[in-house]
């Protein structure tokens, strides 16, 4: 198969996959038990008023009818309004998207700068006490849950030094827009840990990756051909092997990126960042069907594209993968 | 008559000479010395490591205390301690042990005057029957999926690859939230929600390797032999894939306790029984952070961290063994 038809191919594979998502999530949503006006309506509400809303929510048509509204608006990337606050759910997501994304992408970037380096030297020093003690570090921030190591940053530095905020980004009352917002001291001041937590979470991935990557790379031939050369040892490790290895690091990076953010979830909720998947909890708590829904396609819309961009990416930088 | 004492390993072959009760038989002693043996060889390879052994070992531990819980907890988990007149007893918490002597709570009393030690050892129970349970069928669920989609091929496989595939777009917690909150809070529901997503990643390496297998000689000769499928898929492709399997059940351990303490921090937990991710939401919940009652929330924590980097290290141990080249 040539590569052009293989992005065709995975490019309809991406429509139905999200397709498939979203007809999943709606059927569910209309399953959930509990009535899903009676958060809009009020008990002091006339009858009429109430039969009002609820019609122009569109709750009252037959489920097909629903369904095909449903899909017509997805392909306009309208997700309908809030039951709760009556804003439409694309503006929900405009404002508390861009809030994750700049925390996943600072943790993400520490994470991988360190847990790359990290790994080139752990899979350098092979069989050493520091590789041992490097990995069960790694597997160590991998095991113990995010928000568990969230909630003891909070208590030693928020209530034990105060030194760190307890909750939120400390932006809301601010002056301008939303960029101006985040360059701000108390922006950074209130990324700081939870960032940092997740760092530490995110880091072991690409560092047992690149370590198990480096200990294949080391025992080829051309290790040895740079060994006889007389190179530098610092050189062969960086420039030779680290290089080689970084691979699978890549496609590795763009698929944990899409789980990262649909992982935003519990550090989000510990750390009171007003992010997307905070958003997506308290709407499935609240029983507010459109903003869940849209947030919840947001969280799989990232994972999907990521998964999709990976794919691409491996075929683009190893050109002795096959399309089959 | 074929020779008894040691059954040929023809011994499928020759059904004519043996009868039919006898096959019967020997066939399952056949079967189960190669399955023992099997097992007795990567147990061995298992234990060989260090780490692998200290993480058997606290599985161990966690798992005679989640079976004896009720005679090593003094107190009924959700059992108030004391009665008052206000419906939260915030301020009136005991302290443990440690801080006041007269106290006869080993890690004091929560806000709602639950016996803190007694929760933390009950929640190993939920802990373990997630991780567990959820293991079991992920790896069962997710080895027989990818058998079939890899020995079949075509069709089948297609239509089971983009099931898997759909699963991997979505992600794991806000997909178990929503599941959770669909069918409501209870322990088996986070099971079973964890259960349907998990199994796509072993059924996705567990393909791959049938795709290899089913070429294999051995499978050949099989097939002309006229093994039906499920026979050379139980017999001859399983036991071959099993390390693997076994590989993603540990890993399934893991995964699946941090997502029942996820999603029980988060409160969507079963109110009914206590585990650790339920101790950690109620400990915010009562801003326990805040009043720096840290006997409260740093143990559950802790516990979770033992049990998952178990999982973790178990896992690894059989990474070495379904690939040498880490050794």
């Amino acid at each position: 198969m040539s590569k052009a038809s293989f992005v065709v191919r995975r490019v309809l594979q991406l429509g139905v996959t999200f397709w498939a998502v979203g007809t999943v999530l709606f059927f569910l949503f209309r399953l959930m038990p509990g009535d899903p006006t009676s958060f809009v309506v009020s008990a002091q509400m006339t009858p009429e008023a109430r039969q009002r809303i609820i019609e122009s929510f569109g709750l009252n048509d037959p489920l097909h009818v629903q369904y095909i509204a449903f899909l017509r608006n997805a392909l306009t990337l309208d997700f309908g309004q809030s039951f709760h606050t009556n804003e439409p759910v694309r503006d929900v997501i405009w404002t508390f998207l861009p809030n994750t994304l700049v925390l996943m992408l600072t943790a993400f970037v520490i994470a991988y700068i360190l847990g790359i380096t990290l790994g080139v030297f752990t899979g350098w020093y092979r069989g050493t006490n520091f590789e041992k003690g490097t990995v069960v570090t790694a597997l160590t921030a991998r095991s113990v849950p995010t928000f568990y190591v969230g909630l003891i940053v909070l208590w030693i530095f928020g209530a034990g030094l105060g030194v760190i905020p307890m909750s939120g980004m400390g932006t809301s009352g601010m002056d301008g827009g939303w960029w101006s917002r985040i360059f701000t001291t108390t922006f950074l001041h209130h990324l700081l840990a939870p960032a940092a937590v997740l760092a530490f979470y995110y880091m072991g991935y690409p560092l047992l990756i690149m370590r198990s990557s480096m200990m294949e790379v080391l025992s080829q031939d051309f290790i040895d051909v740079c060994r006889a050369k007389g190179l530098r040892e610092r050189t062969i490790m960086f420039k030779h092997a680290a290089r080689n290895a970084m691979l699978p690091i890549l496609t590795a990076a763009a698929i944990a990126l899409g789980y990262a953010v649909g992982g935003s979830v519990l550090i989000e909720t510990v750390f009171g960042w007003p992010g997307i998947g905070r958003e997506m909890v308290r709407a499935v708590l609240r029983r507010d069907f459109p903003v869940a829904q849209g947030t919840f396609m947001v969280l799989a819309a990232t994972i999907i594209i990521l998964n999709f961009v990976a794919d691409l990416l491996y075929g683009y930088l190893d050109p002795r993968v096959t399309y089959d | 008559m074929a020779t008894q004492d040691e059954p040929s390993i023809f011994a499928d072959l020759d059904d004519s000479t043996v009868d039919e009760s006898e096959e019967q038989v020997n066939r399952w002693k056949r079967n189960l010395r190669l399955w023992r043996e099997t097992l007795g060889e990567q147990w061995r390879m298992l234990t060989n490591d260090l780490l692998v052994k200290l993480a058997m070992v606290t599985m161990a531990f966690f798992m005679a205390v989640a079976i004896f819980a009720p005679f090593i907890a003094p107190h009924q988990p959700l059992n108030r301690q004391y009665e008052t007149d206000a419906e939260l007893i915030i301020a009136d918490w005991v302290d443990p042990m440690f801080i006041d002597s007269e106290s006869v709570y080993v890690l004091g009393t929560t806000a709602e005057g639950f016996d803190i030690f007694s929760q933390l050892i009950y929640g190993s129970r939920a802990a373990l029957l997630v991780g567990l349970l959820a293991a079991v069928f992920t790896a069962g669920i997710g080895t027989l999926v990818g058998l079939t989609a890899g020995y079949y091929g075509g069709k089948i496989d297609d239509t089971l690859m983009r099931i898997v595939d759909f699963l991997y777009g979505m992600p794991l917690l806000p997909t178990v939230i929503i599941l959770v909150a669909l069918l409501g809070p209870s322990l088996w529901n986070i099971i079973f929600a964890i259960i349907v997503l998990q199994w796509r990643s072993t059924a996705r390496v567990i393909r791959s390797q049938a795709l290899s297998l089913r070429e294999r000689p051995f499978v050949k000769a099989a097939q002309v032999a006229g093994a039906s499928d499920w026979h050379i898929i139980s017999r001859h492709l399983a036991p071959n894939v099993l390390p693997m399997s076994f590989l993603y059940g540990a890993f399934a351990i893991a995964w699946a306790i941090l997502a029942e303490a996820g999603v029980s921090f988060i409160g969507l937990g079963d109110p009914n029984r206590v585990s650790w991710g339920t101790m950690l939401q109620s400990s915010r919940a009562y801003a326990a952070l805040d009043f720096g009652v840290w006997w409260w929330f740093v143990p559950p924590g802790i516990c979770i961290g033992l049990v998952v980097i178990s999982g973790f290290l178990i896992g690894r141990g059989y990474e070495e063994i379904t690939n040498p080249e880490l050794r």
